[in-house]
């Protein structure tokens, strides 16, 4: 049944032909099989999932099933999940029960999807390796040496191994379309402001994005249709009509200007990635797409400016756990600020830390300018770079990672080469843009390989296709790790 | 540029995080590993540019000044480290 894409399950479903309680026990069955091994999931919630997968069942019964009625979802723990432990992957959080859902969790639980538990990820989505979580590294299906990249490292995992179907997963600098390159699985992230973030524990709000995680393009449109929307709970929520995401799949590629960056192809890029990446778009072109040269010139400066601006805006964002309204308070506290010190000291880990403290420091007296004015500034020429890139073409086409899945440990001593690796990623954030990472071929290591599609803002529908049409040229997307298909 | 204990400190201060005597080494060597990357920004001429704090032009939107939220108290209370008559306990701050 975990080979079945989501049109299928649904099908099924309505056909009668399966029932959500099997779907769902399906699923339950593959996590106690396989999970203590990956360490994907921070929590499953088993009894819940059922309780959901029978009240869905009722639904088919009752004629008011929905498309994506009583197909079973994993939550990545940065969503907030009324009833259920939502810990970041953080000590901090390790006692939160959280007292309301996420937008996007009750969007989903409107719909009728089983919860089948919460994923694991980088704490408090600080990372690119989910190396970073209390919990422990979750391990890459395709080879449990190497990371599952991150943050959405569990998200990305449990759809790889076929834990789940479908995931939610959160993108600040490449957080979905990272692990989804790593994981050889697909992952949009939005447009900025396309799905709500009421209910995420926020890390820095101006990049902040979820999507979904999904083997195939198809199920990314299907899932991001039930995800996105307005909500007045988050101030910066897009007040507009939510496009149908699956609307255009099967429109034809041909016509289509695909802008290649020749920076994206320059000094850094692993080649064999290189040559992964560019037999993808060689297909595409197949497709009826056209290639031009574009150029980004300020690549090089997005990942100094986001890892200026997106831990100051931690450091404001994370300064609401002090110890005093939920999560980890040391023991026996001297004074007010001991109180403070010690339980952030004590609950944090180190490169949350690290982050906050360098966030505290771009933001004080006399470094304000010369780092976060500065950095905004960045942001702004990285913007532009864009703007004027779309002029040329619809689209823009490159690697989403410089390499293939790291071994896990192999980052975790130098923290900026690990933010260098971002740079494809983060530019697109800094922005606000729509990007998608899908599936695109295996390393002679057999690690997988991302393909990064970048739009201008809201044309998600457009990349979701462009994904969709590649897919049906080629099987990357179905491949799985061959423990993992039985 | 390279921190010191107590350009350490006075983060540690700043962002409310002890940093224990034995961690101020490594602290200081990986933030200023950090502050060399903030560093090439100053390569790009910016004079010219505005700063951008949000990637979509949008204007605040407003809603009508009425009570929306019914009260949670006691849910939201239940996840406190110490709560007394609905009140949070912290360590005594005035003698």
């Amino acid at each position: 049944m975990h080979n079945l894409t989501i049109k299928q399950m649904s099908e099924k479903l309505h056909a009668g032909e399966i029932t959500s309680v099997q779907l769902t026990q399906h699923y339950l069955d593959r996590i106690a099989k396989f999970d203590a091994e990956l360490n994907a999931y921070v929590t499953v919630t088993p009894e819940l999932a059922m309780q959901m997968a029978q009240e869905a069942d009722e639904r088919f019964k009752a004629g008011t099933a929905e498309l994506l009625t009583g197909i079973p979802v994993a939550h990545k723990d940065i969503f907030c999940t009324d009833g259920i432990k939502t810990s970041c992957s953080s000590k901090m959080l390790d006692n939160f029960i959280a007292p309301y859902d996420a937008h996007v969790v009750s969007q989903l639980k409107k719909v009728g999807m089983p919860i089948l538990g919460k994923t694991n990820m980088d704490e408090f989505a600080m990372g690119s390796t989910s190396e970073s979580s209390y919990y422990g590294p979750t391990k890459n299906p395709w080879d449990h040496k190497a990371v599952p990249g991150g943050s959405s490292g569990g998200a990305a995992a449990v759809i790889a191994a076929g834990l789940a179907p479908m995931a939610t997963g959160t993108d600040t600098g490449g957080s979905i379309r990272q692990p989804a390159a790593f994981c050889g699985i697909t992952g949009i992230k939005p447009t900025y402001g396309m799905v709500s973030r009421f209910g995420i524990v926020a890390y820095a709000s101006s990049f902040d994005q979820a999507g979904p995680m999904t083997r195939s393009a198809e199920d990314a449109a299907w899932m991001l249709n039930a995800m996105a929307g307005f909500d007045e709970r988050d101030s910066t929520s897009l007040q507009q009509e939510k496009p149908d995401f699956a609307a255009s799949l099967g429109e034809s590629l041909v016509g289509l200007k695909v802008g290649i960056p020749a920076e994206y192809f320059g000094e850094g890029l692993d080649p064999e990635v290189e040559t992964i990446v560019k037999n993808a778009i060689a297909e595409i072109e197949k497709l009826g797409a056209s290639t031009v040269p574009v150029s980004l010139p300020n690549k090089d400066l997005a990942v100094p400016s986001y890892y200026v601006l997106a831990p100051a805006e931690a450091s404001s964002n994370l300064s609401r756990f002090d110890g005093v309204r939920f999560g980890y308070r040391c023991e026996n506290p001297t004074d007010l600020q001991d109180m403070y010190q010690r339980s952030r000291g004590e609950g944090f880990g180190a490169e949350v830390k690290r982050r906050i403290m360098v966030g505290a420091y771009a933001l004080s007296a006399g470094f304000y300018d010369a780092y976060y004015l500065k950095a905004q500034k960045l942001r702004r020429m990285v913007r532009d770079d864009f703007t004027k890139a779309f002029e040329s073409c619809d689209v823009i086409m490159g690697p989403v990672a410089p390499s293939t899945a790291f071994n896990i440990g192999e980052k975790s001593d130098d923290q900026v080469s690990m933010y260098l690796s971002d740079l494809y990623t983060i530019p697109v954030n800094l922005a606000g843009l729509p990007g998608i990472s899908v599936p695109a071929g295996f390393a002679d290591n057999g690690r997988p390989v991302g393909l990064h599609i970048v739009g201008p803002y809201f044309s998600e529908a457009k990349l979701l296709n462009i994904g969709h049409q590649y897919q049906q040229v080629t099987d990357w997307h179905k491949q799985m790790p061959e423990q993992y298909q039985g | 540029m390279s921190l010191g204990k107590t350009e350490v400190e006075y983060i540690s201060r700043l962002a409310a995080i002890e940093v224990k005597a034995d961690e101020v080494d490594e602290v200081a060597a990986k933030l200023s590993n950090i502050l060399d990357l903030f560093a090439q920004m100053q390569a790009a001429d910016t004079d010219q540019v505005a700063p951008m704090a949000h990637p979509l032009d949008q204007v605040q939107r407003l809603r009508v000044d009425e009570i929306t939220e019914q009260n949670q108290r006691d849910k939201l209370q239940s996840v406190a480290p110490a709560v007394e008559d609905h009140l949070y306990l912290v360590p005594q701050v005035i003698e």
